[in-house]
């Protein structure tokens, strides 16, 4: 066995009920590859992960590792994650969401959870559909696509998810594909080292709903266009916004530091004990 | 069935009704031993709105929470006095600020202006329902004035204790001079006569 | 003097939340909403000086979740809402039941649907309080109708969603939330506080979701060396997702068993005067202080009437209803809904006798005279037939 497959291995539920539920092809495996080697690297115990995700295909990555693991409702990752991480504040959370269910149903929990920076981080994988449920449009699913609810084309503009984050106040934001799986590694990485509210944006395909709706071609050949239009940042800082259109900016879009809510909790706690208020 | 001493606390939001209402409750409740339940009602707005809060006191258990024939009324505004002048017993006690009301339906009424008393002896208007709650100290027999003073200062901001002290002794003053007057007397309409303040 | 200061005024959403820090509660999650608010305000002052942790959420669908996590984690933990916000909650209440997750609920029930009457009593919520979640799944819901009943129900409330890992809905209405009423505190050893039990096997031999006798696994909080899979999905004993239905038919079994077999532990009621009734009254929250004063009123015009109130609405107390069925010749249930526990008594009595109702949706609380005028009705009626 490779050493990169005894890694996995190490890390995988053998008691669960394989094969898993991705199609062949798909890039979900890549990022769950990606996720456990950062954590391996970082040297967490399996005890100290809590994994938390949401619902539709990237919703059901916990069930196959080790760890502590939260399979929630549509959306609500976040807000489970807040929970455990406020009650807890010595496990380490990760959240694992899609594009449906960080942007539209869960949406409003997103720009909050990166507002209030509670310590987590969120891993987004973005493959501009709803795949688990037939390939309907999600708010990543760009302009003039198909959809099987946009039979004739899409006609909503998309949600650039990594420059949302930026805007609601996350302190670390990167962007990343499944073909770049180095540059995956060390932002999932960086993005635990993080402390804070901290987001990875995977550009990932999703070849069986979206490729096959908009004649994109096989696995491989999604694959090869993020290969093809892929940029880093600091390139992008570089070139016009005419040249930087239709590209994607991979890399460390954001890494700042702001007051984290369990340290100002913390705070709270103290002046909390020495303060009496009237009538109570 | 034991006795039931209803009160009922009425004006427009904004005018610390419901905060009269809980001392009150809490001096007769806590002070005084007596049983107490107090309720509230008001509108969704924080400001202007109809606003009151009512207190019940037994000598045993309290069930219904609310009052069934109000024994004092305190209004606050004219529309609480026109609206909740019905709810009172026969021999029931009205008391209104006379600086909003105008018009009273009886001729027992005992009328103090408190918002304006606040206003011009105590530069404070925002301190007219404690110097109501000091004149119903003087009209009820179930609370000492020392247990009302112990819960005001028990329930008002740090730093206003003096105020709402002067507020409350104020109160007790011009409703025992208001008695005074209307003692054995066919009552007229009394109003307080600011110059024996 | 120890005893003088423990004695104090308190509103019943204040009772609550005194009553959630004596049971151990150290999370809060939830979003302003009137009447229910004060146990927020009251929270956010109290659980950081004992160490835990308030937070308000962007809404109710996120309190919940929020709530839930806490509790996975091993907090004791809760929000408080009303109908608009019970609503949006209901998405992760089933999932507290699905996965067993204990946690409280506190539901101040005003006049509804939708935005209805924020300020005004009802009792509108007591079947969404049962079957707000969509699915088939068991539910503790207990109502309270004084302050003190707040506190100590609160309390109970956590031991009953812990001992069953549940989730537990504590319904007020909008006049027991506000009233302020005197209430004795106890002393904490004064109190029973359950806690959910934990596993005693170690990690590779704990099976999260098998049944045992008392069909409530032992629950083993996050980060402690108990790796397992939480998911609301249904679930085999391992709480990974199934669909053989040799797992889900017994997984279902053991949700409501763990319940159904432990009905008199959780059946909470009092009644009054009803030995010799011939009217009782079924009645709950304020409206049964209400009830309680018209019976007394209804015995001094010489009718022989009684009270039942219920304490513990869900799962309903059938033995109660039917004890009191038996004896009288009419119940009476005054409700502020249009028919909601009556319903249940009407199903409970099963023709036994003769079930009446009072129903009053005006934003006002059902008044002594209200139930008055109804017995003497209905009494009449009965000594005519």
């Amino acid at each position: 066995m490779r050493e990169i497959t005894k890694l996995i291995h190490k890390y995988l539920r053998h008691d669960k009920k394989f094969p898993h539920v991705w199609c062949p092809g798909c890039g979900n495996g890549i990022i769950l590859g990606a996720l456990i080697r950062a954590i391996d690297r970082l040297g967490f115990t399996k005890d100290e992960i809590v994994l938390v995700s949401g619902i539709g295909c990237s919703g059901r990555l916990p069930v196959y590792v080790d760890f502590n693991t939260l399979h929630t409702t549509h959306g609500r990752a976040l807000a489970f994650a807040t929970g455990i991480k406020l009650a807890k504040p010595e496990l380490t959370v990760i959240v694992i969401m899609g594009d449906g269910d960080a942007m539209a149903i869960g949406g409003n929990h997103f720009i909050h959870a990166a507002r209030r920076n509670v310590d987590l981080t969120a891993i987004i994988f973005n493959n501009s559909i709803y795949g688990m449920t037939g390939g309907q449009y999600s708010p990543t699913t760009p302009y003039g696509m198909r959809a099987s609810t946009a039979p004739y084309m899409n006609i909503e503009h998309d949600f650039k998810i990594s420059e949302l984050a930026v805007t609601a106040g996350a302190v670390f934001v990167g962007r990343g594909t499944v073909y770049h799986a180095r540059l995956l590694d060390s932002l999932i990485e960086k993005a635990l080292l993080k402390k804070g509210f901290g987001i990875v944006e995977v550009i990932t395909h999703c070849h069986v709903q979206y490729g096959r709706q908009n004649k994109l071609g096989s696995a491989v050949d999604m694959m090869k266009w993020q290969r093809d239009n892929a940029i880093s940042v600091e390139k992008a800082e570089k070139l016009s916004p005419e040249e930087k259109r239709g590209k994607i900016i991979i890399g460390v879009l954001v890494d700042r530091e702001l007051p984290v809510y369990q340290d100002e909790y913390e705070r709270i706690k103290e002046r909390a004990k020495v303060s009496t208020v009237r009538g109570r | 069935m034991g006795y039931r001493y209803e009160i009922r606390l009425s004006g427009s939001g904004g005018q610390g009704l419901i905060l009269i209402g809980i001392i009150l409750a809490e001096a007769i409740g806590l002070y005084e031993g007596l049983h107490v339940v107090q309720t509230q009602s008001y509108g969704p707005e924080a400001r202007g709105g109809a606003s009151k809060s009512e207190i019940v006191v037994s000598d045993e258990e309290i069930d219904y929470p609310k009052p069934q024939k109000l024994d004092l009324l305190l209004a606050m505004n004219q529309a609480s006095c026109d609206l909740y002048y019905r709810d009172l017993k026969e021999d029931g006690k009205l008391l209104v600020d006379a600086t909003f009301v105008s018009q009273v339906p009886t001729n027992r009424a005992i009328r103090i202006p408190f918002t304006k008393l606040a206003r011009e002896r105590l530069g404070r208007e925002i301190v007219a329902n404690i110097v109501a709650l000091g004149a119903i100290s003087e009209l009820i027999d179930l609370v000492s004035f020392k247990s009302l003073e112990w819960a005001l200062l028990g329930r008002v901001p740090k730093g206003t204790e003096e105020i709402n002290k002067k507020a409350l002794r104020l109160g007790r003053r011009v409703a025992k001079g208001a008695l005074k007057e209307m003692k054995g007397k066919e009552i007229e309409n009394y109003t307080i006569d600011e110059s024996s303040l | 003097m120890e005893k003088k200061k423990r004695e104090l005024l308190l509103q019943g959403n204040e009772a609550v939340a005194e009553g959630a820090l004596a049971a151990g509660c150290r999370f809060f999650a939830g979003y302003p909403i009137t009447p229910s608010t004060e146990i927020a305000e009251y929270l956010s002052q109290k659980l950081p000086q004992v160490g835990g942790v308030f937070v308000q959420m962007e809404d109710e669908l996120a309190s919940m979740a929020a709530v839930i996590g806490a509790s996975l984690a091993g907090a004791k933990s809760m929000t408080a809402t009303s109908g608009p916000g019970f609503s949006l909650m209901q998405e992760n209440i089933g999932f507290a039941c699905e996965a067993e997750v204990p946690c409280l609920v506190v539901d101040v029930m005003r006049g509804g649907p939708s935005t209805g009457l924020p300020t005004s009593p009802a009792q509108g919520d007591v079947m969404q309080a049962r079957w707000g979640t969509h699915g088939d799944h068991p539910i503790i819901v207990l109502c309270a109708s004084s302050v003190p009943e707040c506190f100590h129900m609160t309390v109970r409330a956590f031991n009953l969603s812990e001992r069953f890992r549940t989730p537990v809905i504590l319904l007020l209405d909008e006049v027991v939330a506000h009233m302020r009423e005197k209430i004795t505190l106890p002393l904490p050893e004064e109190l029973e506080i359950i806690d959910r039990v934990r596993p005693t096997v170690p990690p590779e031999w704990y099976i999260p979701y098998e049944d045992n006798a008392s069909g409530v696994p032992p629950m083993a909080p996050f980060g402690e060396g108990y790796r397992y899979h939480v998911t609301g999905l249904i679930h085999d004993i391992r709480g990974f997702p199934t669909s053989r239905s040799d797992e889900i038919g017994p997984f279902f079994q053991r949700l409501f068993r763990k319940i159904s077999q432990n009905f008199a532990e959780i059946h909470m009621s009092e009644t009054f005067e009803i030995e010799d009734a011939e009217i009782t009254v079924v009645a709950y929250g304020s409206v049964a202080r209400s009830a309680k004063r018209a019976v007394l009123e209804a015995r001094q015009r010489g009718i022989k009437a009684g009270l039942l109130k219920l304490m513990t609405l869900w799962p309903f107390d059938r033995p109660a209803v039917e004890r009191v069925a038996r004896g009288s010749r009419v119940l009476l249930v005054p409700e502020m809904n249009m028919g909601q526990i009556s319903r249940e008594v009407k199903r409970v009595n099963n023709g036994v006798c003769t079930v009446v109702t009072l129903n009053k949706v005006d934003g006002t609380l059902i008044t002594p005279d209200e139930i008055l005028k109804r017995i003497t009705e209905v009494y009449q009626d009965e000594r005519d037939n």
